[in-house]
């Protein structure tokens, strides 16, 4: 059990960097999740944790010893690879053992940490089978038995879902929880997706382009992202993001979108955004959720507007309404009964309680 | 409908389109008639030598020289292969040949594979440039090598005093020279098909480098070495310029320089032990191969599918 930390941590391959220093506490015990576009560093980062790259500047610590040229095996972390990486000439018990024999574990050790791991992970009667008679659920679990049963200080995952089809994928998230709400290591989990991402994390890390967006609970990044990435990154469908200007009249904030719609801006927001009142290249930011199909009573901050229904998608509990705002493709999460066609003219509201001002040149949420 | 039904009627569909599927077998079979055609061209092609071996092994050197149908024995007769058994120089180049094949796989294996999984995984400087090395080295022949290796005999005698012509073992030093760099080659190959993260689970698992060749590659790339090792032991069993060039006492000769050493004196071809001593001589080859190829085609259809 430990954390981990990582102090401007850089990366580069050969010229090209890959990450661009980053700062990351880890506390022990805790579930981080790496999230980002591909390229976005996140792989980079868990392998340098991992040792399995070297560090071309800033320091790891991981139980608070700096860990940049330790090998691998002398880290004390175990790790899933996206792949399994089960070895295809051991059966499960074996590729299970495999690192404990290494260290020369006695026999009846082995046998009663294996057993009870596979116990957890519900594998014991596969201990006996080799890697290829498995499906592919099965081998995701022989991985993180392998991993669990070193007792790591630190578990380290590579997007070890994604080879998994999607009903799968939900039932193994749901497993990987339960096993870190079991064994409680501190866990480094690298994924691009961000529904995974939310679900399974204590604290998300966005990255984008080698740098750390933000750092935060899920919560908190769906509901006060800090920059556009992450607002756009976090949550789907995702946020509505449309170019708008800034106008104040009579000490009142309004959005424009176009000639045609603007939108108040509630009181409790107007003193956070009025210095930015006329300023060029702002954006605006609103998730689907907060665009309806037009409720009455209409409530204080909530504003109607006028659209023409593009494509609409039921999905059952609710139905999804693609509209055109300034050329940007925008949507909706309606009631069913509202029964909006495509091609017709509509009345929608915007929930301006929850918007967001985004500056599109520092990609900052104001 | 339950699914055993909804599994009948999707059975059933493609009756409908009777002509297409008439079309595919039809394509099929002609496909088939064509393969066994070129499969028994092949046969024919490769197995009439042995064959014709065969029976004239079986026969006496009466019935050699006489006119009759070469492709049947009228009086089979063992006693060429007897004659071979008996023989202690037939047995001395037999053993000769089995010493030095044996040491040749072991050196080569010893070399190869670690070789192979240097150049396969720790990128190091050059490393590519030497793989590519090793490959151009194969690619020389041996009728280039073996005057220059003369040179190199009469130098290590003059100056180290060690004679290394005329002794069987010098075999099992320059044989490697034609083993090493194709066994490498090909186990470069195959090492590098094993998925990089397979090496990176052990680095974590705390495994040492030879660990991870000893414990994950040798078992994983078996095929690869058994493929190796067959080519290996094939290459020393069989090659004939080198034993005649560097060696020439009775003692000394392997298999191939020895039969046609003691079995051809002048213009006297003793043809029927000639064709026993040869047949004899494929055998081990032969065993290997067939033992070895079970081994093999288990170990290729293991590693076929995703891991």
């Amino acid at each position: 059990m430990a954390q981990v930390n990582l102090h401007k941590v850089v990366k580069h391959y050969d010229e090209t960097p890959a990450v661009r220093g980053i700062d990351l506490d880890i506390a022990d015990k805790e579930f981080v999740v790496l999230v980002g576009p591909s390229g976005c560093g996140k792989t980079t980062t868990l392998r340098m944790i991992a040792g399995l790259e070297d560090i071309t500047g800033g320091e790891i610590r991981i139980g608070g010893d700096v860990v940049n040229d330790m090998p691998p095996k002398d880290r004390d972390i175990a790790m899933v690879f996206q792949n399994y990486a089960l070895y295809p000439h051991m059966t499960v018990h074996e590729n299970m053992s495999f690192g404990l024999r290494l260290k020369k574990v006695p026999r009846d050790e082995i046998d009663r940490r294996v057993g009870s791991v596979a116990d957890i992970l519900g594998i014991r009667e596969l201990l006996a089978r080799k890697p290829k008679q498995l499906s592919g659920g099965q081998r995701q679990r022989v991985a993180m038995g392998r991993a669990i049963v070193r007792h790591p200080k630190v578990f380290l995952f590579d997007e070890p879902l994604s080879n998994l089809d999607a009903k799968l994928r939900v039932h193994m998230r749901t497993e990987i929880k339960k096993v870190h709400q079991k064994v409680r290591t501190t866990t480094v989990y690298v994924t691009h997706d961000q529904v995974e991402a939310m679900t399974l994390a204590d604290r998300v890390v966005v990255m984008n382009g080698g740098r750390i967006e933000q750092v935060g609970s899920p919560n908190d990044l769906y509901h006060s992202p800090a920059t556009q990435f992450v607002a756009g990154f976090i949550g789907s469908p995702a946020m509505n993001m449309v170019s708008c200007g800034l106008e104040e009249t009579a000490g009142a904030l309004r959005v424009r979108i176009n000639a045609d719609t603007a939108f108040p801006v509630p009181a409790e927001r107007t003193a956070r955004y009025r210095a930015y009142a006329g300023k060029p290249n702002l954006v605006f930011g609103l998730r689907p959720e907060h665009v309806t199909e037009l409720r009455s009573p209409v409530a204080p901050g909530q504003c109607p507007f006028e659209i023409t229904v593009d494509v609409i998608e039921p999905l059952g509990i609710e139905t999804l309404v693609f509209f055109s705002l300034n050329g940007i493709e925008t949507c909706a999460r309606t009631n069913p009964l509202a029964n909006l066609q495509p091609g017709k003219r509509a009345q929608l509201m915007a929930d301006l309680r929850y918007m967001h001002l985004m500056d599109g040149e520092s990609g900052r949420v104001l | 409908m339950n699914p055993a039904e909804i599994q009948a009627a999707v059975l059933e569909a493609p009756s409908a389109g009777k002509a297409k599927t008439g079309s595919t077998r039809r394509d099929r079979k002609r496909a088939l008639y064509w393969s066994y055609f070129f499969l028994v061209l092949f046969v024919v092609f490769f197995l009439t030598p042995p064959i014709y071996m065969m029976i004239t092994s079986l026969k006496s050197s009466a019935e050699i020289g006489a006119i009759t149908n070469p492709w049947w024995v009228y009086a089979p007769t063992l006693e060429n292969y007897w004659a071979l058994l008996g023989s202690e120089q037939y047995l001395t180049f037999f053993k000769n040949s089995a010493i030095v094949s044996v040491v040749v796989v072991i050196i080569t294996m010893l070399i190869s594979i670690p070789a192979a999984f240097a150049l396969a995984r720790m990128k190091f400087w050059g490393s590519a440039a030497l793989g590519m090395g090793v490959f151009l080295t194969y690619l020389i022949p041996e009728t280039l090598l073996f005057i220059p290796l003369f040179k190199i005999f009469a130098w290590v005698q003059e100056t180290l005093g060690i004679e290394v012509m005329n002794h069987y073992w010098v075999l099992m030093v320059i044989y490697p020279t034609l083993t090493v760099p194709f066994c490498t080659w090909i186990m470069i190959g195959y090492f590098a098909s094993i998925p990089k993260e397979l090496d990176e689970a052990a680095l974590i698992d705390g495994a040492s480098y030879l660990q991870i060749l000893t414990k994950i590659f040798i078992p994983v790339a078996l095929p690869g070495i058994i493929a190796a090792t067959i080519f290996a032991f094939t290459v020393s069993w069989a090659d004939f310029l080198y034993p005649m060039a560097f060696t020439t006492s009775a003692d000394q000769l392997v298999l191939p320089a020895g039969i046609v050493t003691i079995l051809i004196r002048g213009d006297v071809y003793a043809w029927g032990q000639i064709m026993a001593g040869c047949l004899l001589g494929a055998l081990p080859p032969l065993l290997i191969y067939a033992f070895l190829m079970d081994y093999y085609i288990a170990g290729l259809t293991a590693g076929a599918t995703k891991g």
